[in-house]
Parts: structure tokens; C-alpha cells; sequence
């Protein structure tokens, strides 16, 4: 008998997938790898609810969170100085909230119980190995590790992650290309949830969100540190052909970024509870694949959808719009009988009306500007020379100008003035 | 097999790789879901590999192959990835619920 559905990976993206194909009344299966969802994922970690208002609603009274995100901490680092832009809302620790710290183990298993809820079938324990295609090369099926693996369905959903053999199968992903990747490399340190209140200036339920662009031994990324309910997460996410190119080991990054002066007396005590390391794909719309084939589409991580556009750094509210939109395209598809590419086209219109490709589309240039040379390397250091400068008191000899100050250290960090000007003009043009 | 966290591990580092690697679950499977073709390797002058995996699970051998350890696998693909000779490196995910088991990831 087929299935109306397989959806491979009961991650974000998958889950969110099942769950609106179940909903519409259709017979979808849900594979997953590891023994349960969430096994094989990492992330930073913040999720930003919103999108799940419409979908379970008063979502936040069940969900399993950390702590609320009341503050958000954006720096920007060199060796020796910092500097930070602060923002604390209340409103953010209270309903329908912002953004939440959660664990992806039991964030994911939480939302594949809503797609088990509503119907779908989670195969957990289970590899999808390969598409299975019919005479004409549609998409029909996959095949799995299991004994007796074949699962026929009319459409396959491929939520399978940064790696997606499936997309890469399908010919919509190349087999390899690190170019557009970055890996995250994250330690979860134990603290007392009392130290971590008292450090970080929080009440009970209320957790802190530090990103930092620097601090990561001069290889293009950041990093980053996150309070949890008696833990928090802190790492670096770096260019994988940076990396790759100087020879320096993910966990020394790491530990270089812990060592910082600004960061390093917030994890004084903490020990190393869990070490994790995860690729993302945070090259943006001009590296997204084609969405979809006959029989076939492709959502979250796997279609590179995560938004890594510096102030922004979001992709598990992509990944679960993107999978919300392929379920209900799909259950649309499979109720008017046609399958191919094209019946399948409902998809790729919802998310261009929707946040997913809108705000991928107009923040196609962020990935690119963020990682830069002269961002990490130029300006970062411009903006600590003026911000210190500023405020140290030269007496007896009087304060300079803010624009003496700012040209000075333009010239001493040799920002040309052609990149300042382009790279105005595109973050002017990406961020208006 | 190597050993793990026998390479690599900084002097200054304030845990040792093994207990780095200590904390985290894995449920190794019988069958190893790395290839290594150590005949490609020999021609790498990179073998980017060794220093990007994060669970530092390629070695450079004496005679300029590649050892490699599947069983402490993070299944994160950097090494595939970085790997700049067609062949050296073959991977897949290891069989259902075998692997790495993230628990706060």
C-alpha cells in the first residue's frame, strides 16, 4: 500500500511537514535516524516561536524551554576590547514571548509528538539510504535501512538536514561544497541556576542571548553564549574553508573564544557537560537549491534555508515555515492528483509570500557582507578603536573629534575607502 | 583504530579531549559508515581532515595515509567537505539509531 507521504528527518522542518500533511487528512510517515528526534541535531541555541501561533496554538505553555529571552547581547570582539549593544524587554519574558532556549532533543521531540498527534507515523531508528524513482524518473518512494525498507508514497518531503543525501540524489544540491558552510562548534558548561541568575542579571525564568561577530581567532564567524535552565552553551561558528585553510582545531577555537576577557569570567566554574559540533549552511538565497522536483521536496537545512545575516541568526523558524509550507503544498498536490514539479509549484509561491524566502530574498547579500574580510578583520577593530577612543580621557590634552577620531582609526586599520563605500552601500541596501 | 584524542588536544586545554569526548553518547555501530582510500591521501598536501574534524578522528600516518576512527562521530560531514581529493574520504550516516546521541545539542 503507498503512503500519500514519506517526510525524512523528524527535525524542524520534517516535523512541521507530517504535522500539516496529517492535519489535511493524509497517510504520512516520518523517518528518522537517531533513536528519537533531536539525536542527531545541534544548534546555538535560540528558538524564536512565532511561527507556531497558528499551528499549536498557546504553544508556550506546553513547550519544553529553557528560559525566555529577555536579553539580547550583540558584540562585536577583538583580541583585547569589547563592545556590546544590550537590549533587555520585559516584554519578551512574558506572553506570547520572543525567543526561548531550548535543547533540540527535547524541542524536536516535542514537535514530532504534535505530527504523531495529528496522525503521522514517526519511524524513528530508521535511515532513508536512497529515492526510489519510477519509469519516468518521478519520485515515488524511498528506501530505508529497515529489513523490510521500501516506503512508496506519492511525494517524498526531504527534511534530512545540512547533508541531504536526498537533495544531493535528487540532483538539486551539489555533492560537496563547503564553500557556503560553516561549522558550529558548542560546549554546554554546568552552572547552578542561581549563578546564572545573579551572573547574568536574570530573574527565574529568564535567559540571556550573547552573539558575538570576532573572538574567533581571526577565522571569519563568532560566537556565541546562551543561558539555560541550569547550563549554558557557549561556541563558535566559523567558515569551514576558513578552517579548513588554517589548520586550527574546532575545540582550541572554542576555547580561545571562552578565554576572551569579555566572556571568560561568565563561565568561571562551569564545567563541560556535553561537546557537540554541527555544519551549517548559511549561504543564503543565491545558494538555495531548486525547491522541488517530480514527486519531491525540500525543506530546512537541507535547502540551506537557515538565516545567518549577522543581527539575525535564525533557522529553526525557517525550517519549520519551510516545512509547514511543503506539508500543506504536498496535501495540496495529492488532492488534485498531480505530483510532478509543477503540481508541486504551491510550495515556492507560499514561501515567497511568506517570511521564509521574503526575508532570505532580501537579506541575500548579509551572509556575504558578515563573513568578509574587512568585516571581521577592518571593521570590527575600526568600531572598538572609535568606541574606545572616545571615552578615554586624554587630559590635559582635550577630547578629539568623533570625526578625527573615526578617520584616524579608519587609517590605522588601512579600510580603503571603495570597500567602505560598497560595503556601506550593500549593508544600506540589504538592511533598509 | 586510533585512539581517540591521542592528537591535537591543546596543552592549555582545561579538560582533556578523551573527557571532551567523554561526554558524549555514543552507540556505535558494527559496521564503519567512514571509508578512508589511504592511497588518495598520500597525494594530499592539505589533508585538511585532520586539524577540521571536530572529533579529531583522522591521524596522518608515517607513510602519508590517513588513520581514521568512525566511532566517535559527530556526523557533521566537515570531513567529506573539506577533503580536496575526489574519493579519499566516502561517507555516509551510520546505520539507524547507531551514532552519536546529542543530548543538549
Amino acid at each position: 500500500m503507498s503512503l500519500d507521504a514519506v517526510v525524512v528527518g523528524a527535525g524542524p522542518a520534517g516535523s512541521a511537514a507530517a504535522l500539516a500533511l496529517a492535519r489535511a487528512g493524509r497517510s504520512v510517515v516520518l523517518v528518522e535516524r537517531g533513536p528519537f528526534p533531536g539525536a542527531k541535531n545541534v544548534y546555538g541555541g535560540v528558538v524564536y516561536g512565532r511561527v507556531l501561533d497558528d499551528v499549536i496554538p498557546r504553544w508556550w505553555d506546553e513547550v519544553p524551554v529553557q528560559r525566555w529571552v529577555v536579553r539580547r547581547s550583540t558584540m562585536v570582539l577583538t583580541d583585547e576590547q569589547a563592545i556590546t549593544l544590550d537590549l533587555r524587554s520585559q516584554a519578551w519574558g512574558a506572553e506570547p514571548y520572543n525567543g526561548m532556549t531550548v535543547f533540540r532533543a527535547d524541542f524536536d521531540s516535542w514537535l514530532a509528538g504534535h505530527a504523531v498527534a495529528a496522525g503521522a507515523r514517526l519511524l524513528t531508528s530508521t535511515v532513508a539510504t536512497g529515492l526510489i524513482r519510477d519509469g519516468a524518473g518521478r519520485v515515488c518512494g524511498v528506501r530505508t535501512d529497515r529489513p523490510d525498507g521500501d516506503l512508496p508514497a506519492r511525494v517524498v518531503i526531504a527534511c534530512d538536514g545540512v547533508n541531504s543525501f536526498l537533495a544531493k540524489e535528487a540532483g538539486l544540491l551539489p555533492r560537496a561544497d563547503a564553500t557556503h558552510m560553516t561549522l558550529g562548534a558548542k560546549e554546554v558548561l554546568s552552572l547552578p541556576a542561581d549563578v546564572i541568575e545573579e551572573r547574568f542579571a536574570l530573574g527565574p525564568h529568564e535567559g540571556l542571548d550573547i552573539e558575538a561577530i570576532g573572538g574567533t581567532g581571526g577565522l571569519p564567524g563568532g560566537g556565541f553564549l546562551y543561558t539555560n535552565r541550569d547550563s549554558i552553551s557557549v561556541g563558535v561558528v566559523v567558515s569551514l574553508t576558513g578552517l579548513a585553510a588554517s589548520g586550527r582545531r574546532p575545540e582550541d577555537l572554542i576555547a580561545g573564544f571562552k578565554a576572551h576577557p569579555a566572556i571568560a569570567p561568565y563561565l568561571r566554574g562551569a564545567s563541560v557537560k556535553e561537546y557537540s559540533a554541527h555544519l551549517i549552511p548559511e549561504g543564503g538565497y543565491d545558494t538555495m537549491p531548486a525547491l522541488a522536483a517530480d514527486g519531491f521536496l525540500v525543506a530546512g537545512d537541507a535547502a540551506y534555508m537557515t538565516l545567518a545575516a549577522g543581527i539575525w541568526l535564525e533557522g529553526v523558524n525557517f525550517a519549520i515555515g519551510a516545512g509547514l509550507a511543503a506539508g500543506r503544498a504536498a496535501a495540496e498536490a495529492i488532492a488534485s492528483g498531480d505530483v510532478s514539479e509543477a503540481g508541486l509549484g504551491g510550495y515556492r509561491k507560499a514561501m515567497e509570500r511568506n517570511f521564509v524566502l521574503k526575508d532570505h530574498k532580501r537579506l541575500r547579500l548579509a551572509p556575504h557582507l558578515v563573513l568578509s574580510e574587512r568585516m571581521q578583520q577592518q571593521y570590527t577593530k575600526v568600531i572598538c578603536d572609535v568606541a574606545e577612543e572616545l571615552f578615554t580621557v586624554t587630559n590635559p590634552a582635550p577630547k578629539p573629534g568623533l570625526l578625527r577620531i573615526l578617520l584616524r582609526a579608519i587609517r590605522r586599520r588601512r579600510v580603503r575607502w571603495r570597500d567602505l563605500a560598497r560595503d556601506g552601500l550593500d549593508t544600506a541596501r540589504t538592511f533598509r | 583504530m586510533l585512539a581517540n584524542g591521542m592528537i591535537g588536544a591543546p596543552a592549555w586545554a582545561e579538560i582533556s579531549f578523551d573527557e571532551r569526548m567523554a561526554t558524549v553518547e555514543f552507540r556505535v555501530s558494527e559496521r564503519a559508515h567512514i571509508e578512508v582510500d589511504s592511497d588518495v591521501c598520500r597525494s594530499c598536501t592539505t589533508k585538511a581532515c585532520v586539524t577540521a574534524c571536530p572529533a579529531n578522528l583522522f591521524a596522518p600516518t608515517s607513510d602519508g595515509g590517513i588513520l581514521f576512527n568512525y566511532e566517535q562521530c559527530f556526523e557533521c560531514g566537515t570531513c567529506y567537505l573539506v577533503c580536496n581529493s575526489e574519493g579519499a574520504i566516502t561517507w555516509s550516516y551510520p546505520d539507524g539509531g547507531h551514532g552519536v546521541v546529542f543530548r543538549h545539542g
